[in-house]
């Protein structure tokens, strides 16, 4: 951006506007005497939040505008509110009279820590004017002689303020001149935010004009030629080329690639970053002294091949490239070196410094090379970011950005990332133009495997709000993120491999049976009443729920999720533990993996990977130590206790004494006691390493590129069933009904099939809409509701929850909507990881939602729902 | 510092919710009886207050107890106390102010059936004449020994029959205690921790009520009620006469006393039952020993020792000598001779000492659980600030009181701060020390997380020094409690030898670019080394350190060692920024 100082001439008729260009984010400060206009100017051409006066911090602090012995405070308080706004990157005025050197240094210093522009709008009005206007206001009882030495202090500085650091600096010299003013809001030279593509951006091509005239080709574009058949354009009837800079040095012909980049820019069918050899270049043609290292001699050696003209246009044009820009209404940002968030659409010294040089960490590696600080790693922006610099063998993904300089004039090859289509196209190169300072691996060589993505603290603690496409913002708690922190941490799986965990899942109302809590009638109406009329009811496993995700091979684990590479997939619970060692999990996924692979998944679904949901059977394979401690033991003190006392009562009544009901009661006691000692055992068999161990899938929750919420449940069974199969010793088919709800005979069947399940000693079913995800209104309707039996409930209630009196009590506390609110918080938040990973999004934001469903999962709901 | 959020802290109300009107749905269980053969045998009725002709009710917080009399006639007698125990009433289901006591432990628990502090209250309350030992009727009776037979069918006892021998045979009773089965139908299961105790012996009734008063929640050791200050009255109350004396007075203080976790109130412990996992295997981050009530309440029969409250008792525990912290026999397998204060206390000295050598002056103590180290690291002069980290909220709470960060000195207060984070998750907080300690943390985490940890701590925070110390594997058959093959806490996901931890180190050196070298910690066995290892990793930048770097070997990684030169890129760095 060139600086200018526009002096509004007194020539200049007052009735023609005079414009006042001001950057669209920039720190403007008002220059003037007391009285001279600051504040009704301010308010004349800018919003009211956009200001800042000094005199109402002033008033702030101390509850008086004009107190000037809160002067330092107020102005503490006036940079605190501009840096917050800055930092936002809002565009701010501060109203203050700015006539000292000091106080303004403090202003270009806050902008430039915000790396916004500071410009300086100077009213230079006449001190007799000034001095009229405050003997006007009672408030402001200073004498002439203050505003005379602000005046003196004034016309001192005005000739200095752009040395002093102000980009654009107006001044504008009477009452006439202020009252022509304009202010124009200008796009700042990075905002290419209205261009929206498709782009075809185009990484490194330090000068291999040939790769770059094939690359081009393989993109679709025609190639236009001079007369003497040199490329001089090139076009694409829907797509634009954008160039990452370092287009020049160390290749066979960089005046080659210039002259048909700069046709391209020239003709509107490329735009163009600079790279760094472009900004030497820049200094060399200008004629400074810069050493002719790193591949520039070759250039300029080529260049005097060329017309004066022709290195005019080439310093013109590397000279006036601006170090980044802001594409696709912002969604895309593309920098030679790239461009971490808080620089994006910012404007400094230090902003094109990172553009062109990135960011190093101040040691040099075992070539002398300075060692690159990562800052893709620590990338959380919206926006993706596209970038070269620094030679890789192959394109990566790291958190939304991809470095797309693979080394062509090393032997590498070109490459273009096809936006928004993130396809990756490349050209090999024809051969190694120029020896690099540190081998650079041949193509097909073993690069090494990239280190996986890391997480930030910051991406999982304190209380957060997570987008979700389902349900809008839903909020974690800090104390829910803080008991999640703990158990992520220490007991969960690698979170590369926890894609998704399962949400909480709602019980039926409850029923006004005389003899249970739970009743499929309960289900089958509110389905109705959500208007769903055709639902499934699947049999609800005695296992435990359980996610599996099953990579085709090793390879795929390491390519697709950044894993070590001796596991081809994981078995994990609800709070994304593993349900084994490593050795019977490796065994579990085999089988698994067999299996998929006898069902002929990996080509049905075109994928390298898939992500099921299942339960995993016996319960007692995850939880027999809570069985034991637990549930056996309240059958244990029980079948000890109540004999005896049965005994005792039986003597007491015989030797006369009144103890009919207690007796009763105690015996009904010990027959419950039973019944719940034969509930928790159904739930337990003997396992030895897969020995025992089953899997019922139910629902095949993603796979490369593709989530399935909206195919119907039957689909998803027809699924588990080709599953089962192909391995009907490991797989467990789910029984299934399915009912209508509007027709009293099917849902009659429902009924009947479900007393049926449980009085066999099943856990009971869940009910869910047959289409899977569907709406009631705004929000979704419930994924499924679970109808559990009556003998099931006894390890959830108690032994005795079944006596009418307690029935009737439970009844009465059983609240469901805390549950039920929750159950769809996960269900967003499930279905949200599940479209990042099918979108290819960054891990952290995948491990977003996840962690959110585990900080949710420790909210006091109670846990008999 | 991140402000840690006050804990709210269960009431003793909370875990015996008044019953407004225990109307219905008694669950009959809880029994005891106490059978007389003394010559006039019905004399029992007297000194109980209980007519043998009459049942009687009474309400109590926790359910209600009755009181009948199988027989009753001169030559023997026996009375009954049943406590109906209402397990939904037990507890309130939605109160306000409390949400978060959800825990489905609450909800299908023994408490219905199996003796334990519920029927010791019961006790207090039914039998509170008896157990002072008065007699208006007859005054002559509660000094007479009788020949008394107790039956508790469904005795909760952490021990087994061996403890209850322990602390009923010194009292003068025989003993008949059997292990119930924990489920007849899966053998595999074994023994419950239930026991049918029956005792017998010539005793003073008040005596024996005031034996299973004590008695009954020691054995029990369960999470039980609040103990606050007045527990120790009744203890002292109750165990006049010979408690003082008991051979185990000390482990009885002690189980009476321990001040347990109420009611699982974590968001940890609600994610373990949310996973059908017990509240303390996954909220294990520190012992449950460890001092974790508001400050002013003593925690442990030590303090209150120390403190004089027990001045009345202190013949209770004055001649205790076994070790604090372990004092049973099922817990001495967790906790195993590695846990003892001489090697805990030796391996800080050398933590310590490394961090001297170095002389950091800015620790962050990384995974500080309870904040012993970072206690240490704060009484050390040349240590300027402390920063304490850890992944376990309760953790924190815990180390913040025995720091007494609430009213330490201003000057002592800024150099400490403790904050939640975890070493799999990078975190600019933990970024900038002279040094960072990992004393006894590595081994907590699943080896796939180590190369997170590795680049969290040595790539990104990267400390000048980093101590590290985990256990030697090898040394693990020094101890004779510890079972082959079996490591030394229950949560270690691996213990290293000292083989494998040099070649973890010296992976980790070359990798991040620093020297490392060792150093055994607590006795050198000559054969298997020292219980625990130590290694110092030394920034390989920082080459003054390296020289300075004495004993042990300095393994240097050469390619990384000579990074001194380098400096920032600018835009006018060009050399540097136009290498690529």
């Amino acid at each position: 951006m060139s600086d200018t100082l526009t002096e509004a001439s007194a020539t200049v008729p007052a009735t023609e506007p005079i414009r006042l260009g001001i950057p669209a984010m920039a720190l403007v400060v008002l220059v003037g005497v007391s009285g001279s206009g600051k504040s009704t100017f301010a308010r004349d051409h800018f919003g009211p939040f956009e200001v800042i006066s000094s005199d109402y911090c002033r008033g702030l602090v101390s509850g008086d505008e004009n107190d000037q012995a809160a002067t330092a405070d107020a102005f503490d308080v006036l940079h605190y509110i501009a840096g917050k706004r800055l930092a936002a990157g809002r565009l701010t005025v501060v109203d203050a009279t700015n006539t000292q050197p000091e106080a303004r240094r403090k202003l270009v210093e806050l902008a430039r820590a915000h790396d916004v522009l500071p410009v300086a709008v100077v009213l230079d009005v006449p001190e007799k004017v000034c001095v009229r206007r405050n003997a006007q206001r009672p408030d402001r009882d200073f004498g002439a002689h203050v505003v005379r030495r602000q005046r003196d202090q004034l016309r001192r500085s005005l000739r200095g303020l752009a040395r002093e650091g102000f980009r654009r600096v107006h001044v504008l010299h009477d009452e006439r001149e202020i009252s022509a003013a304009v202010v124009v809001r200008e796009r700042l030279l990075s905002d290419f935010r209205h261009l929206t593509g498709p782009f075809d951006v185009i990484g490194d091509v330090h000068g291999c004009r040939a790769e770059l005239e094939e690359l081009l080709e393989a993109l679709g574009y025609q190639i236009s030629r001079d007369s003497s058949g040199r490329p001089v354009d090139a076009a694409h009837p829907e797509r634009t080329a954008v160039f990452l800079g370092d287009l020049v040095d160390r290749g066979p012909d960089s005046p080659g690639v210039l002259r048909l980049v700069m046709g391209m820019v020239a003709a509107g069918h490329a735009q163009a970053v600079p790279g760094n050899h472009e900004n030497k270049l820049v200094k060399a043609l200008s004629g400074r002294s810069v050493q002719r290292t790193h591949g520039l001699a070759e250039t300029l050696d080529q260049l005097a091949g060329e017309s004066d003209e022709f290195r005019a246009e080439v310093l013109a044009f590397c000279r006036d490239l601006v170090s980044h820009r802001i594409l696709d209404g912002g969604r895309l940002v593309v920098a030679h070196a790239g461009l971490k968030e808080a620089y994006q659409g910012r404007a400094s010294g230090r902003v094109r410094s990172f553009a062109l040089y990135g960011e190093t960490t101040g040691e040099t590696d075992e070539f002398g090379l300075p060692v690159r600080y990562p800052w893709a790693d620590d990338y959380r922006g919206p926006a993706m970011v596209l970038y070269g610099h620094t030679p890789t063998p192959e394109p990566v993904w790291v958190n939304n950005t991809m470095c797309l300089d693979t080394g062509c004039v090393f032997g590498g090859k070109l490459t273009a990332l096809r936006y928004p289509e993130k396809h990756v196209v490349s050209v090999p190169a024809h051969r190694v133009w120029y020896e690099p300072a540190k081998p650079f691996p041949r193509p097909g060589e073993d690069s090494g495997r990239r280190e996986p993505d890391l997480l930030d603290i910051d991406d999982v603690l304190g209380r957060r709000g997570v987008e979700t496409g389902l349900l809008g913002r839903v909020t974690v708690r800090e104390e829910q993120a803080a008991g999640a922190l703990e158990v992520m941490s220490r007991f969960a799986l690698d979170p590369h491999w926890l894609l998704y965990l399962p949400p909480t899942m709602a019980p039926c109302a409850t029923s006004a049976q005389p003899d249970l809590l739970e009743h499929p009638a309960e289900a089958f109406d509110a389905y109705r009443a959500d208007g769903v009329a055709r639902v499934i009811c699947e049999q609800k496993h005695m296992g435990s729920r359980a996610v599996a995700l099953i990579c085709r091979d090793e390879q795929v684990a390491v390519r697709r999720f950044g894993v070590a590479e001796d596991a081809g997939g994981v078995v994990y619970t609800r709070t994304g533990r593993p349900f084994f060692g490593p050795e019977t999990t490796a065994a579990l996924v085999d089988r698994l993996r067999a299996t998929a692979t006898a069902a002929g998944l990996w080509d049905r679904l075109d994928t390298g990977w898939l992500l099921l949901d299942c339960e995993l059977l016996p319960w007692s394979a995850k939880a027999e130590e809570l069985l034991r401690h637990q549930y056996a033991a309240v059958g244990a003190a029980a079948r000890s206790a109540l004999p005896a006392a049965v005994e005792a009562l039986t003597a007491a009544r015989g030797s006369g004494l009144d103890v009919d009901a207690l007796l009763t009661r105690t015996r009904a006691r010990a027959v419950n006691a039973e019944a719940f000692t034969e509930a928790y055992r159904r739930y337990c068999w003997p396992t030895d390493g897969l020995d025992g161990v089953r899997i019922a899938p139910f629902q095949l929750l993603a796979s490369e590129g593709a989530t399935y919420q909206d195919r119907d449940h039957g689909w998803h069974l027809d699924v588990a069933d080709r599953l089962a199969e192909a391995a009907p010793d490991l797989i467990e088919t789910t029984r299934r009904l399915a009912v209508d709800t509007t027709d009293p005979d099917s849902v009659a069947a429902g009924i009947a099939w479900w007393r049926e399940l449980t009085e066999a000693g099943g856990e009971g079913m869940v009910v869910k809409p047959w289409d899977n995800l569907v709406r009631a209104g705004r929000v979704p309707a419930q994924p499924g509701v679970k109808v559990r039996g009556r003998e099931y409930l006894r390890i959830i209630y108690g032994p005795d929850y079944t006596e009418p009196a307690n029935l009737d009590r439970l009844r009465e506390r059983r609240s469901l909507n805390r549950k039920r609110s929750l159950a769809l918080r996960e269900y967003a938040l499930g279905l949200e990881a599940l479209s990042r990973v099918a979108a290819g999004e960054p891990l952290w934001r995948v491990h977003e939602p996840v962690f959110a469903v585990l900080a949710l999962e420790s909210e006091p709901v109670d846990p008999r729902l | 510092m991140r402000r840690l959020p006050a804990r709210r802290w269960p009431a003793s109300a909370r875990i015996f919710p008044s019953i407004t009107r225990a109307r219905l749905g008694h669950t009959v269980a809880v029994l005891l009886t106490i059978t007389s053969t003394a010559p006039v045998a019905t004399d029992l009725g007297f000194l109980l207050h209980k007519h043998p002709g009459r049942v009687q009710e009474f309400d109590l917080a926790a359910g209600r107890a009755h009181v009948f009399y199988p027989e009753a006639d001169e030559r023997r007698c026996t009375a009954a106390l049943l406590l109906e125990v209402d397990p939904i009433a037990l507890v309130r289901g939605r109160r306000a102010g409390a949400p978060d006591a959800f825990s489905l432990a609450q909800y299908v628990n023994d408490r219905p059936y199996a003796a334990s502090s519920m029927l010791a209250v019961a006790l207090g309350r039914v039998f509170r004449t008896a157990l002072a030992g008065r007699c208006d009727a007859r005054p002559d009776l509660p000094g007479r020994p009788l020949p008394l037979a107790i039956h508790v069918p469904a005795l909760a006892c952490r021990g087994g029959a061996a403890l209850a021998e322990r602390l009923f045979a010194p009292l003068g009773w025989s003993v008949r205690a059997t292990a119930v089965a924990l489920d007849p139908a899966i053998p595999a299961w074994g023994e419950s921790r239930y026991l049918d105790l029956r005792l017998s012996g010539e005793v003073r009734l008040a005596d024996a009520l005031n034996h299973l008063y004590v008695l009954l929640p020691v054995l029990d050791d369960a999470k039980h009620y609040w103990v606050g200050i007045d527990e120790v009255e009744k203890l002292v109350r109750a165990g006049q006469g010979w408690l003082g004396t008991h051979p185990e007075r000390r482990l009885i203080a002690e189980r009476y006393l321990a001040h347990r976790r109420g009611l699982v109130t974590t968001a940890v412990g609600r994610l373990a039952e949310v996973d059908d996992t017990e509240p303390e295997v996954l909220d294990n981050a520190v012992p449950d020993d460890e001092p974790a009530e508001p400050a002013g309440i003593p925690p442990t029969a030590d303090t209150l020792v120390a403190t004089g409250t027990l001045a009345t008792a202190d013949t209770l525990v004055a001649g205790g000598t076994q070790a604090t912290a372990a004092g049973t026999a099922d817990e001495a397998s967790e906790a195993v001779a590695d846990r003892q204060p001489g090697l805990a206390v030796q391996r800080r000295n050398a933590v310590l000492a490394a961090l001297r050598a170095a002389g950091a002056g800015r620790v962050v103590d990384l995974g500080c659980g309870g904040g012993a180290l970072t206690g240490d690291l704060l009484d050390e002069p040349s240590v300027t600030q402390v920063l304490g980290v850890d992944v376990s909220h309760r953790a924190l709470e815990v180390a913040a009181r025995r720091l007494r960060l609430d009213r330490l000195p201003e000057k002592r207060r800024d150099r400490v701060t403790l904050i939640q984070s975890s070493l799999t998750y990078r975190d600019t907080r933990i970024a900038g020390f002279d040094a960072a300690v990992l004393m006894e943390v590595i081994e907590h985490l699943d080896p796939p997380r180590l190369p997170a940890l590795e680049r969290c701590v040595f790539g990104y925070a990267r400390p000048g020094t980093v101590v590290v110390t985990t256990p030697n594997a090898e040394y693990n058959v020094r101890y004779p409690g510890l079972p082959a093959g079996t490591l030394r806490h229950r949560d270690h996901r691996f213990e290293w030898t000292r083989e494998q931890f040099r070649q973890w180190a010296a992976g980790v050196a070359s990798r991040y670019g620093y020297a490392v070298r060792h150093e055994p910690v607590g006795p050198d066995d000559p054969e298997v080394g020292s219980p625990t290892q130590l290694a110092v990793f030394t920034d390989a930048s920082d080459s003054k350190a390296v020289a300075d770097m004495t004993g042990g070997t300095a393994e240097t990684n050469e390619a990384s060692a000579k990074t001194n030169e380098a400096s920032g890129t600018t835009a006018d760095d060009e050399a540097k920024g136009e290498a690529a």
